[in-house]
């Protein structure tokens, strides 16, 4: 392994801004993992740090191809983290809408600018990502339908669930699709939390990644058995964003919930009511208009209305 | 006349409002004069102008528009021949919290048009909102830049729909039309979801954020009134009319980012004339108490934004010059009477 810096900027009042990197491997560019990429996103710094534990030892097992290289990022905003703050810490930008970057250009453009040029070399792209909305998700792989998606190849990670959507205008800014458009087959991958960690959860990340490291022969002598679907010899579920049920807020209220995401859920089943947050009476009931199972649920607590509470995957 | 445009519950006893303030002509009657209310005449329909601003909470400048401009109607009020929609606060939880996104989102609501009537909270709101100024004859989205750097008056124009705004920005009174190139991102702009349905929108820029510059706000209401004026819905008094300087190549615009971090103490203000080496700040370093870098101007021009708020990291915008031009205000070539 090999640890450098992949972009510095000096500061005045900070230690020096560093995103380092983590390198297994020399020579075929195969893949870059890149980690927190916003300063709340815990969850997904955490992953990564495993990441490079797990390869570490199976480097020092002799277990990776050495012609393969293998670029880690765990943290792309190190600033914003230690102070807790989700966007750029002087003018709240964010590193993901700066995509492809511009080393001319504003602070943030320029980190996003240094991180591609390293990244971008790379033939697979993985981003630990998170969502606007408080929630916690059930591990999938999202991609973005750009015409260069690799559905195939989302689908050798062995979470249950692909979730394919159509990019907005303000995506086409992100890691992920310029990624995509400059021939880098990129996936997000989503696992349950983001400010806070999941040990179980990243546990199955990580050996998903590993997974796909065994599939695209970065690990060699192949890779056990990681994920349930593996084991129960299903196969990931491919969804369409436009597709997901979004069951929102009718009204305002206290949020309590009878089900966690990844929950299958069955037609008339209960999955929360809305509390009225000064009288405790009961405002609304959601309940699931299909079976399915739960993608995405909004944290528990106070929750506005028109808010998505759920996005549930209809079978 | 005002009226609440999109509201959503909030939990602890509020609600969000988006309202407006409609103002039509008092020769009309029927005090429910919607989209296409025809006028006294009773055959030809009223035209509409929609006046927003506050779509990024920290930026003020168009609150002062929005209640100075309403004065100035008050004083004539016989000489509006049109509707005007005014609408202060696209934003106002972030308003209201100094927070320039959308509060507890961190979202910025200038990215999210033209929103969904069944997508979540703030999306469902901005739907609502493109709803309630589509049919308007022309809008005017009023921003102030950011709490970092100061504008001078400006309009921006995507160079997609230049043929169709420049007539109607030419006689906003501002001092600058920037035409700037397409960039998808901006797809999700109010202005961009407004002109592609139709509705002529300029941008404003002027001014700074969390303050209010009156001189600018006054130029811009006398640009307001002479562009009803043109639009047949305002007879009343107005002011001549700036000649502004406009811009459609990009190489026109030279960007100085800072070449380090440090603090920025500027010596010059937007709105001034440089030369090439004329010194337009200093970088310096409060620990050390030494200048890291003296920032001069990179070549002949016109500096139209320049950096308000002093510390920058390495790339910070400090300011952005006209190349080669030398601006001078000069009113546009009319007869009109003064105030």
């Amino acid at each position: 392994m090999k640890e450098f810096d992949v972009f510095t900027i000096k500061s005045i009042y900070r230690d020096d801004f560093r995103v380092r990197g983590y390198q297994f491997g020399e020579g075929e560019k195969t893949l870059c993992i890149v980690g927190a990429m916003r300063g709340n996103e815990q969850q997904q710094l955490y992953i990564s740090s495993r990441i490079v534990k797990r390869l570490s030892e199976l480097e020092s097992r002799g277990m990776l191809d050495p012609a393969k290289e293998v670029l880690v990022i765990p943290c792309c905003n190190p600033y914003s983290v230690n102070i807790s703050k989700r966007f750029w810490t002087i003018d709240n930008t964010d590193i993901n809408r700066m995509f492809p970057g511009y080393n001319e250009g504003e602070t943030t453009q320029r980190i996003a600018a240094g991180i591609f040029s390293s990244a971008q070399q790379y033939s697979c792209g993985i981003q630990f990502a998170s969502f606007y909305l408080k929630g916690t998700f059930a591990p999938h792989v999202r991609m973005m339908e750009t015409g260069f998606e690799d559905v195939g190849m989302a689908m050798k990670f062995g979470f249950p669930y692909v979730v394919i959507r159509k990019p907005r205008p303000f995506d086409t800014t992100t890691l992920n699709y310029n990624w995509q458009i400059w021939n880098t087959s990129a996936f997000s991958l989503y696992t349950t939390t983001t400010e806070s960690i999941d040990p179980v959860s990243a546990s199955r990340a990580v050996e998903a990644i590993i997974r796909f490291l065994g599939v695209i022969g970065v690990v060699r002598g192949g890779s056990a058995k990681t994920s349930v679907q593996e084991d129960q010899g299903a196969g990931p579920l491919v969804v369409h964003d436009e597709n997901l049920l979004n069951l929102r807020a009718d009204c305002a209220g206290f949020f309590e919930t009878y089900v966690k995401a990844g929950d299958p859920v069955r037609k008339g089943q209960l999955l929360a009511i809305l509390t009225d947050p000064y009288e405790g009476t009961e405002k609304s009931r959601i309940t699931a208009p299909e079976d399915g199972a739960v993608l995405f649920m909004h944290l528990p607590g106070l929750a506005y209305a028109d808010t998505s509470l759920f996005r549930l995957i209809v079978r | 006349m005002i009226e609440t445009i999109a509201s959503v519950e909030l939990p602890a006893d509020e609600a969000l409002r988006i309202r407006k303030q409609r103002i039509v002509p008092v020769s009309l009657t029927d005090p429910d004069c919607g989209q296409g209310t025809e006028g006294s005449a009773g055959k030809e329909k009223l035209k509409r102008i929609s006046i927003v601003t506050g779509i990024h909470g920290d930026e003020l400048e168009g609150q002062y528009v929005a209640y100075a401009l309403q004065q100035r109607i008050r004083r004539q009020p016989e000489a509006l021949h049109g509707i005007v929609d005014i609408y202060p606060a696209m934003n106002p939880m972030g308003i209201d919290t100094i927070t320039r996104g959308l509060p507890d989102f961190d979202l910025d609501m200038n990215r999210i048009f033209p929103g969904d009537e069944a997508g979540d909270m703030y999306e469902h709101l901005a739907d609502a909102i493109v709803r309630d100024v589509e049919g308007s004859d022309l809008a005017i989205d009023i921003h102030a830049s950011n709490i970092y750097l100061t504008e001078v008056p400006q309009i921006r124009i995507n160079i997609l729909t230049q043929r169709r705004l420049l007539p109607l920005a030419s006689t906003m009174n501002v001092d600058f039309i920037w035409i700037h190139e397409n960039a998808t991102v901006l797809e999700s702009t109010f202005a961009y979801t407004m002109n592609s349905r139709r509705v002529p929108t300029l941008v404003v820029e002027m001014g700074v954020g969390m303050r209010i510059t009156r001189g600018y706000g006054e130029q811009l209401i006398e640009g307001i009134l002479e562009t009803m004026k043109g639009l047949g819905m305002w007879s009343g008094r107005t002011c001549p009319v700036r000649k502004p300087m406009i811009s459609r190549d990009p190489q026109d615009v030279v960007f100085l980012n800072a070449p380090a971090s440090g603090l920025f103490i500027k010596n010059l203000e937007a709105g001034a004339n440089v030369h090439r080496g004329d010194r337009i700040g200093a970088l310096v370093n409060p620990l050390s108490g030494e200048i890291i870098q003296d920032i001069t101007a990179p070549c002949d021009g016109w500096l139209f934004t320049i950096r308000e708020y002093p510390v920058v990291q390495e790339g910070s915008l400090m300011g952005r010059i006209l190349r080669g031009k030398e601006y001078h205000v000069s009113m546009q070539d009319r007869q009109e009477e003064n105030i």
